[in-house]
């Protein structure tokens, strides 16, 4: 076997992660050694998704997953290390190490996976101190340090906090949106003469600046920045920027976001062809112009073109890891096509969208305010070549997919207004890319559909389709109707409804018995599907006590019973302990019913104590104790809120920054017994260390220094998800206020058994419209949901005490209504190995002759 | 309202008559006995099975019983019934030892119906089970035993087949 050869790859960026990964991949017999060198601290990151860095502040959540390589002996990375130099008639790299000596990497190939550097225009005052530029975690870092004390200055001056942004293409608008994240008013300066110049035309941009202006960034379009200048003031100092029209903006800080340009000075120097626009020169298969080096993404000219988007960089990296393992793959060009959501606004752009193609004709539909809808066809008016959508983007993924083909039927109806156009899904062909992201084609998810897949989120598991942003989503559920399959939502055989239709019913029509429910609107007599979810809807819906009436022949046997039914027909009780926070008096009490009992005791998951072994008739009587020294019950039975998790917070901790036990008592004290679709777990964290694992559960919060992040929809368990940022830096009253929306929506909309994570991943829109929900109550219906979670929380009383006080619900916890003294003779346990577990006794013959 | 034989005057069934094996029984059952009719029905002392073959366990009052759910009761021998009284005011009774698991739970379960057919789930892992025969839905060869009910003067009382003493169907 021959020694591996070695491949330096310079940068660490989201190509050079893609080209490592591609490489270690294909290589099966390790004919490659992979040396890289990163210039930043962070090993590869998601660039794409840098914005998403404010609020949570935690550069682990970008970090791109398997960015260490896990231990793979072949693969080294240098971080924090620059190159200096690159040696290559001697095939090294020349480093300059932290102590300051130079060092040589020598390399059999060479890949420069160096990306982009943000252009600065060359503007008196462009290096003072408060410009910034919007490209690393560190300039995010220098940025947010700033914009906040510009926030504490301005504040202390009475006036707004502003900033400017220098560009207003798509990352000048990312960074216009990071200013007012971090509570400035952001001014946005662009040379052209509308927003985002490259991807929108002249109407389009008209709809995209009022939209933009209508969430309050000042637009200066058609100007250029000519001067910036440091002016001392009362409140301190600030900037005055001034533009081409004479105007001049004050603001505390500035950020060019005025494009990048190929990272291609190492190139340069070492004498190898550059494009005639920058970027390191390479043919279709990467190649420079020495065999021995390569280029890749966004510092790459591939036949003299730069691309700026990661798309085509992942392309690149794989022919490179292609052609180094012997194969002779090349560029297969790029789909410039763009999508995204930017400040909320919709904004796609695909194909020949500026209508450049020779006779191209244009047809546009706009209602001069909120949307903007253009596509470009031939000259024949017959194939689709580009289009522009503003305000709404649904048909993106539709009309992208139909590029460079026919288009059935009148163009004109591609784009009019939503209720008369025709809906194109079904026309689709098989090789048209549904799934941007992830590359799928209608072809490979009706073939999943064929092959059983029954709803979206096994589509989504088998075929990837809707696992990035989502936009596709509904015409993959298009195609899963379309194809014939029922997506059948009804609980079970005795009700055709959804779990979220019944509810509505419920509240609707005030009905509260199932015996109605299942008269007015169902068949049957009900079964153990419906009859605990309506018990939990009819729960959900009031204070009344769930073993009240008839409601208490619908619980389940936890339910029912008020405690967990184990596997021998016992029963386990856990009393509330909120947010983890015992006496002595009541862990003494407990300990004594343990024994008196003879209980096995186990400390839980969620900060309780959980007592096994309790016969059905022992319950009340281990309840009366526990009662008695002002402990209550814990709905470890219930498909309802069970614990906040919580570290001890800045009242012991040294760390800490906000009272998280605190809040974790006063979140368990106002959300138990709340019943949901499926339990609901909370974390709270009292710093960012986050000790009480908040991002594994259903809500969790975890303290900053200016108050609370919110995250949603974690869980642990089988498919463990983490919480995702729902809102950051909130007060105490936001905060519950956001959580009573949320919890109150779930409930009411979620499936049966449907935990929060999947639910999240069921609502069209995902996140956004959560947060548009919950943030901006954009259904209008926030008041309302805070309306129901004050009821529920008024009403709140202990499940226990009440049964406690109630001689006909107690009469029902006997073993045996003919013997209500008798143990039940089946029950037995075995303590010999030192831990008590149920014996099972008398297996019956269950064998039919 | 039970101060009367219950077959002297229909109940309202809302709260219940008296009921005894249920139709649908299967034949060659030795606690099986003749067809009885659908609910509402009085229930005539002619039709009731001979006292010879059985031995009736009081269970409770039988205004004990919540619609919709079901109580445990201990038999002779040590063996559990568990009886269930429906909305409809049909009782039933089968073994209360859930076969899946080995624990006295079925009694615990709900009770609900499969396209008309009533059954009981078992609480552990919610196997469905028909309350006229016993039989495991999903599952062809395991059954629970089923018990004859009747209700005297008031009193629920299950009935263990003599010949074949504590649980069995077989």
């Amino acid at each position: 076997m021959t020694t591996p050869r070695t491949v330096v790859v310079i940068g660490h960026g989201m190509v050079g992660h893609r080209f490592v990964e591609a490489i270690r991949s294909r290589d099966d017999a390790d004919s490659w050694r992979v040396i890289v060198l990163a210039e930043e601290q962070d090993a590869a990151y998601d660039r794409v998704g840098l914005s998403s860095y404010i609020g949570a502040w935690d550069r682990s959540l970008l970090a791109l997953p398997g960015n260490d390589y896990d231990g793979d002996p072949h693969v080294e990375v240098r971080l924090g290390l620059r190159a200096d130099k690159i040696d290559r008639a001697g095939q090294e790299v020349v480093v300059t190490t932290a102590d300051g000596a130079e060092s040589r990497v020598g390399y059999d190939a060479l890949v420069l996976a160096t990306g982009s550097y943000p252009f600065v225009p060359p503007v008196p005052g462009h290096d003072l101190d408060r410009c910034f530029v919007y490209r690393t975690l560190d300039d995010l870092d220098g940025i947010r340090t700033a914009a906040e004390a510009a926030v504490a200055r301005a504040a202390a001056g009475g006036r707004p906090a502003t900033g400017v942004v220098v560009g207003g293409g798509l990352l000048g608008l990312e960074a216009a949106n990071a200013l007012r994240l971090l509570g400035l008013r952001p001014h946005v300066v662009e040379f052209a003469p509308r927003l985002m110049p490259l991807q929108v035309d002249v109407g389009g941009g008209a709809v995209l600046s009022r939209l933009i202006g209508d969430l309050g960034v000042d637009i200066h379009a058609g100007v250029g920045t000519a001067s910036i200048t440091a002016v001392p003031t009362d409140s301190g100092e600030v900037l005055h920027v001034g533009l081409s029209d004479e105007s001049v903006i004050e603001t505390d800080l500035l950020v060019f976001s005025a494009g990048v340009r190929p990272q291609d000075a190492l190139a340069r120097t070492a004498g190898i062809a550059v494009g005639e626009r920058g970027g390191v020169l390479t043919d279709l298969g990467c190649a420079t112009d020495d065999p021995a080096i390569w280029a890749i993404g966004e510092c790459a000219a591939i036949e003299g073109r730069c691309y700026g988007l990661v798309a085509p960089g992942y392309s690149s990296a794989e022919v490179v890891a292609d052609r180094l393992l012997g194969g002779d793959a090349t560029f297969p060009g790029a789909d410039l096509s763009t999508k995204l959501k930017l400040l909320g606004v919709d904004v796609a752009s695909f194909g020949d969208a500026m209508g450049t193609t020779p006779g191209a004709l244009e047809i546009i539909h706009s209602d001069g305010r909120g949307t903007y809808a253009k596509v470009v066809l031939s000259d024949d008016a017959r194939t689709l070549l580009g289009g522009i959508l503003v305000g709404d983007a649904t048909a993106y993924t539709t009309l992208r997919s139909f590029v460079g083909r026919e288009v059935p039927g009148d163009p004109a109806s591609l784009i009019s207004p939503a209720g008369d156009g025709v809906d194109l899904t079904g026309v689709l062909p098989d090789d048209a890319i549904v799934c941007s992201c992830n590359h799928v084609t209608k072809g490979t998810i009706c073939a999943a559909i064929a092959d059983g897949a029954c709803d979206v989120a096994e589509l989504k598991g088998c075929t990837s389709a809707g696992t990035t942003c989502g936009g596709c989503l509904p015409t993959v559920k298009k195609l899963l109707v379309d194809s014939g399959v029922e997506v059948s939502t009804a609980v079970c055989e005795h009700f055709a409804q959804s779990r979220a239709e019944l509810f509505e019913v419920v509240s609707a029509t005030g009905i509260r018995t199932f015996s109605e429910l299942v008269a007015r609107y169902g068949t049957g007599t009900g079964c153990e599907i419906c009859k605990p979810t309506v018990a939990s809807i009819l729960a959900s819906t009031s204070s009344d006590h769930i073993l009240d009436g008839e409601q208490a022949a619908l619980q389940d046997s936890n339910d029912h019973f008020l405690a967990n039914i184990q596997k021998n027909g016992t029963y386990s009780v856990v009393p509330r302990m909120p947010g983890g926070e015992v006496t002595a008096e009541q862990l003494i009490t407990i300990g004594e019913i343990a024994r008196d009992f003879d209980l096995y005791v186990k400390v839980t998951g969620g900060q309780r104590l959980d007592l096994f072994g309790a016969r059905v008739e022992q319950l009340p009587a281990i309840w009366r104790r526990l009662v008695d020294v002002g402990m209550e019950s814990g709905q470890a039975y219930g498909k309802s809120l069970r614990t906040v998790k919580s570290c001890v917070g800045s009242s012991w901790c040294r760390y800490g920054v906000q009272d998280a036990v605190g809040m974790a008592v006063s979140l368990e004290l106002r959300y138990r017994g709340l019943r949901s679709p499926h339990k609901i777990k909370f974390g709270v964290s009292g710093c960012a260390r986050e000790c009480a694992e908040a991002r594994g559960k259903d809500v969790g919060i975890i303290a900053t220094e200016h108050g609370w992040n919110l995250y949603v929809a974690g869980n642990g368990g089988q498919t463990p998800k983490h919480a995702l940022l729902l809102a950051s830096d909130v007060d105490d009253e936001m905060l519950v206020r956001y959580i009573d929306r949320y919890l109150m929506f779930y409930v009411r909309t979620a499936d049966r058994l449907q935990r929060t994570a999947p639910w999240l991943e069921s609502l069209e829109g995902g996140l956004d419209h959560l947060r548009d929900v919950v943030c901006e109550d954009s259904l209008g219906i926030a008041a309302d949901l805070e309306a129901a979670m004050a009821a529920h929380v008024g009403g709140y009383r202990d499940e226990w005490a009440a049964v406690l006080d109630d001689p006909d619900k107690l009469s029902r916890f006997v073993s045996f209504v003919n013997a209500p003294e008798e143990p039940d003779p089946t029950i037995a346990f075995d303590g010999s190995s030192g831990r008590k577990v149920p014996v099972l006794l008398g297996m019956p013959s269950t064998q039919r002759p | 309202m039970f101060d009367r034989q219950p077959w002297e005057t229909p109940v309202h069934l809302t709260t219940h008559e008296t009921t005894d094996r249920p139709e649908g029984t299967p034949s060659g059952d030795p606690t099986a006995y003749p067809s009885m009719a659908p609910p509402r029905r009085v229930v005539r002392p002619g039709v009731l099975p001979p006292a010879r073959l059985h031995d009736w366990v009081a269970a409770c009052p039988v205004d004990r019983l919540v619609a919709g759910r079901g109580v445990a009761v201990l038999l002779s021998g040590g063996a559990q019934a568990a009886v269930f009284l429906l909305a409809s005011g049909m009782l039933y009774a089968v073994g209360n030892i859930d076969p899946y698991s080995g624990a006295a739970v079925m009694s615990r379960g709900l009770t609900g119906d499969r396209g008309g057919e009533p059954t009981i789930a078992s609480p552990l892992l919610k196997q469905v089970f028909s309350l006229r025969d016993g039989r495991a839905l999903d599952d062809e060869s395991v059954a629970l035993p089923v018990y004859a009910v009747r209700v005297v003067d008031g009193e629920l009382r299950v009935g263990v087949a003599r010949a074949a003493e504590g649980v069995s169907a077989a």
